[in-house]
């Protein structure tokens, strides 16, 4: 059965959809900026505060928010998309470049599972975390990132869906071989390229 | 037959418009033709779902307004960066047609069996699936005693207050404002706290059935209130909608 | 910010073909004893996620993954569901 038209109603159209040529395939422009979430907002005082990388069970580095706030930083815009179908184009933040951390250990690993406070975690290639694509960012839009957006630090993968980008971070964990992350083990692609459209598993 | 009321709820069905209300400035309720309706319980609600031309659909859900018996009522309250809201209390019209499921809920609903004292806390547009229960207790003659707290902006902000005004006996409506009173104003004022359920909720003696509807935050200030006033929590029923 | 239960009536009525917000469902971390109306939700993001209101543990997960519900009940020790009557 198909559904009935209900007479005069469209989605909702913002300014940012006459930026199309832009958009992955299945996105629309937003201007607003969804929060969405798997789980209550933490609030770490930045004085508890720590990003770590691990392997096998031992922690290898472990910077401080001081510590990390030394590190060197670049402001970027990027465009980000949603798994739901929302794309945010032109976004502005500041952030560390992954490589400024990874360099700081052995790095013998092909893939990394990054965690963040509250349980959620997300899988990705070494090399999409390399090469000028992530950042552990801590500054949106000119401001602190706020609790609701992922601050104090959230990864910043924008040539991934946006869930690869996970908020309220605390570290990645090094591993020889890929593992499924939280969204990935409930029917999520494990890469998620936006722009080959991989949204579930086996797209 | 069990089978097939739930089939009848679990598919989605064409409502076709009958009339449309505004409630206040931003509140519209909108009754629904519904062939085959099964009939539905106080604080259930609906799944309405919109579809445009190209394809696009949204879903939402809304407390069932009326009682029943009565014609099937939604009442939405528009908000301003909505997508389906502002098209449901400014566009739609009598004859236009929208899929919608249901009834669904089970855990916060109230009939007469249910019993009392009853207690309903409304913040703002949480007052429609109250309205409903005590619109369901008047029609089935209940004596059960009950008391609505209503939580609103402004007495323009206030939905159905006419017909709450009217309700005398041992079904008694009281408001607070919080932002603004008009002058004179002999209701409360400001935001639900333990001096005002001090002259409204019934002790905890009376074992009493707490019904609290509206934004999240509001929902949760109000349940901790009751909960440390010994309510038990199986009686501190709650329904949570979307915002502040 | 999140919901509760009751928000997800409708999307648990098309996947188990009952009413289940009255279902008592046991927390498989802590054990708390909750219908599924009064558990915490999160539905706007690429699942539903359902947690426990007293420790925030996982119960449910819900994907939807081309058309199919992708349910995961690992967090849940016990679901008790009264029968649908006449």
């Amino acid at each position: 059965m198909t559904s009935p038209v209900s007479r005069g109603f469209h989605r909702l159209s913002r300014p940012g959809d006459a930026q199309a040529g832009k958009l992955p395939p299945g996105q629309h422009a937003t201007t607003d900026f969804p929060v969405l979430s798997a789980g209550p907002t933490p609030h770490t005082p930045l004085q508890e505060w720590s990003f770590s990388i691990r392997r096998g069970g031992k922690t290898l580095r472990t910077w401080t928010w001081p510590e990390f706030m030394d590190l060197p930083a670049e402001t970027v815009t990027v465009d980000i998309h949603c798994v739901t179908r929302w794309s945010k184009l032109g976004t502005v933040w500041r952030g560390v470049p992954v490589p400024a951390l990874l360099n700081q250990v052995a790095l013998d690993a092909q893939y990394v599972l990054a965690f963040s406070d509250g349980g959620y975690t997300t899988n990705l290639p070494v090399k999409d975390v390399t090469g000028g694509q992530a950042w552990l960012a801590f500054d949106y839009d000119g401001q602190p990132l706020p609790p609701e957006h992922g601050g104090p630090a959230r990864l910043l993968v924008p040539h991934l869906y946006f869930w690869k980008s996970a908020k309220w971070v605390r570290g990645l964990e090094l591993l020889d071989h890929d593992q499924p992350g939280f969204w990935e083990n409930y029917g999520y692609n494990n890469y998620g390229d936006p722009w080959r459209e991989q949204r579930y598993a086996g797209d | 037959m069990a089978g097939t009321a739930v089939r009848r709820r679990l598919s989605w069905v064409v409502a076709t418009v009958a009339t449309v209300t505004d409630e206040t400035d931003s509140v519209r309720t909108i009754a629904l033709d519904l062939p085959d309706w099964p009939g539905h319980q106080a604080g259930q609600h609906l799944d309405v779902r919109l579809t445009a031309e190209d394809g696009y659909s949204a879903e939402r859900s809304y407390s069932i307004a009326s009682a029943d018996g009565e014609p099937v009522a939604i009442t939405v309250e528009r908000l301003d960066d909505g997508e389906v809201s502002p098209y449901l209390t400014q566009e739609l019209r009598p004859g236009d047609q929208m899929e919608v499921r249901g009834p669904i809920g089970s855990w916060f609903t109230w009939g007469p069996h249910d019993g009392g004292p009853l207690l309903l806390i409304a913040g703002g547009s949480g007052v429609v699936p109250l309205r409903a229960i005590l619109r369901h207790r008047q029609r089935s003659g209940s004596n059960v005693p009950a008391r609505l707290l209503y939580s609103s902006r402004s007495l323009e902000d206030v939905i159905y207050r006419e017909e709450l005004d009217q309700y005398r006996g041992n079904a008694e409506v009281r408001y607070t404002l919080t932002r603004r009173q008009p002058p004179r104003w002999d209701g409360f004022a400001g935001r639900v706290d333990d001096a005002m359920l001090d002259r409204i909720a019934w002790p905890a003696s009376q074992r009493p059935l707490a019904f609290i509807c509206g934004p999240t935050r509001f929902v949760e200030a109000v349940a901790e209130l009751l909960v440390a006033r010994h309510y038990p929590e199986s009686r501190v029923k709650t329904e949570r909608f979307g915002g502040a | 910010m999140a919901l509760d239960g009751n928000a997800i009536g409708g999307l648990l009525l098309e996947i188990f073909a009952a009413e289940m917000t009255s279902a008592e469902a046991t927390c498989a971390a802590c054990g708390a004893v909750r219908p599924v109306a009064e558990t915490t939700v999160y539905h706007r993001g690429p699942g539903t996620v359902v947690r426990c209101r007293s420790c925030t543990s996982v119960l449910m997960v819900i994907s939807r993954v081309r058309g199919l519900n992708c349910v995961d009940l690992s967090g849940i020790e016990v679901l008790r569901v009264r029968p649908a009557s006449g």
